[in-house]
């Protein structure tokens, strides 16, 4: 009895020690290292037969409240298609983490790249370009309708200072790095459609690089210019009655040929003027925002402005990109109109008028072109010398 | 004419002090472009 007893309890004994549901006693593995994935310990246990509790991944199905937020890295996208993200991309409505420094470097895609360019080597290129050359054909068919146009009577051999030394300075640093720059730029903006085909790649390639170069260093050449000549002759240009009566005999150049009063500026040259200082300083203005690219965003801010008061609708929030889009296109336009004032200025200055050029040429005018052109300038001065003075 | 004459080279020579003069205040224009980049196609 005694032995049956010990035999059932030793059976017993053997069974619970390797029943396999000990192993439900056994501490769950330490996942942690895998990331709640299975362990060395699961796979030894299932090739060991022994019940593995692979709740750790049964249960593991995700859930959707857990998912990072759409502004964290790597953040899920939700219910935005692919299409979506890159119109967004396009518009450049996304905020995207970028290893790439610098300016613009979060703008993944420009949209307004291709409008730009066409519009550059289209419409700017034909219509400032047939703009200057209808400048030219016009001041031709003007200097063979009308002549040059001389000194009523011949000089009268004695001469006035029209213009001191640093006048005459400040006109020509002006005038000088004009000329500079609108040559360069010409080669910049038309020189792919226009002198590759003559030049050549590798030619053209030099050419390129130095108009670069002298257009981007002597801008501050024209722009000390401007100040000077601003500073020099703004308190002779301000508009008055004479200059509305100038205007109205067409300057003596156009219809009877009398010659209308005229201080030290006829109404013809404060035109001038102001065209140079406004347009000119615009020009500055998107020039530097061109020279430091990203660095002077400006139209943004200009097109809220006209908005407020003309109650346009000028977009207001423009990519850097656009920026220097908006930049080189008002640049190129302001450009051409000033080209077109200067050649005119140039011409009346030099070949279309009879003793002009002496004004900045030496600074000394014939008497009578003087009388003709400023009578009321003349007399100042001769009254001023009356007293001692000078001009 | 020797105003005019002047007014030009003061107009070179700005351009040429400009590059070092301007990167002395670290305003280098130089630096945000590429004078290789050109293109030629």
């Amino acid at each position: 009895m005694n032995k049956k007893l010990l035999g059932v309890v030793g059976l017993l004994l053997a069974t619970l020690m390797l029943n396999p549901v000990w192993a439900q006693d056994i501490p769950e593995p330490e996942r942690s290292a895998t990331g709640g994935a299975q362990t060395l310990e699961d796979i030894l246990r299932r090739q060991k037969q022994l019940e593995v509790d692979d709740s750790f991944r049964s249960q593991n199905l995700g859930n959707p409240e857990n998912a990072p937020p759409i502004s964290a890295p790597l953040g899920t996208r939700g219910g935005v298609s692919d299409s979506e993200n890159w119109r967004a991309i396009r518009y450049n409505e996304i905020d995207p983490s970028t290893q790439v420094r610098g300016p613009a470097a979060d703008v993944l895609i420009q949209d307004g790249g291709m409008p730009w360019y066409k519009l550059r080597e289209g419409p700017v290129i034909t219509y400032g370009g047939g703009a200057l050359l209808a400048i030219i054909a016009l001041l031709v068919v003007f200097y063979f309708v009308r002549g040059r146009i001389m000194i009523d009577g011949g000089p009268a051999g004695t001469t006035i200072e029209r213009f001191k030394a640093i006048e005459r300075f400040g006109h020509w640093l002006l005038a000088g790095s004009f000329i500079a720059l609108g040559l360069t730029g010409l080669i910049t903006l038309m020189g792919r459609s226009f002198l590759i085909p003559v030049l050549g790649p590798d030619a053209f390639a030099t050419l390129a690089a130095g108009s670069k170069w002298l257009h981007n260093n002597v801008a501050w050449a024209f722009m000390l210019g401007l100040v000077m000549t601003f500073v020099m002759w703004v308190s002779h240009n301000i508009p008055n009655k004479l200059d509305w009566q100038w205007l109205k005999a067409g300057g003596g150049i156009i219809g009877s040929g009398h010659h209308p009063s005229a201080k030290k500026f006829n109404a013809g040259q404060k035109i001038v003027f102001w065209t140079v200082m406004i347009l000119g300083f615009s020009v500055s203005l998107s020039g530097l925002s061109l020279l430091f690219p990203f660095q002077m965003p400006m139209f943004a801010d200009t097109f809220g402005v006209i908005n407020s008061i003309l109650g346009t609708s000028f977009p207001t929030d423009l990519a850097p990109h656009e920026e220097m889009q908006y930049a080189n296109i008002w640049h190129s336009i302001v450009a051409f109109i000033m080209m077109m004032a200067i050649i005119a200025h140039i011409y009346i200055g030099s070949v279309g008028m009879e003793g002009a050029f002496d004004a900045m040429g030496n600074g000394q005018v014939d008497l009578e072109w003087a009388r003709q052109h400023h009578d009321l300038w003349v007399a100042e001065v001769e009254a001023k010398q009356g007293k001692g003075g000078s001009s | 004419m020797k105003v005019m004459i002047s007014a030009f080279v003061a107009a070179l020579v700005i351009a040429f002090a400009a590059p070092p003069v301007l990167n002395q205040f670290g305003w280098s224009s130089a630096e945000q472009t590429s004078t290789e980049s050109v293109r030629l196609d």
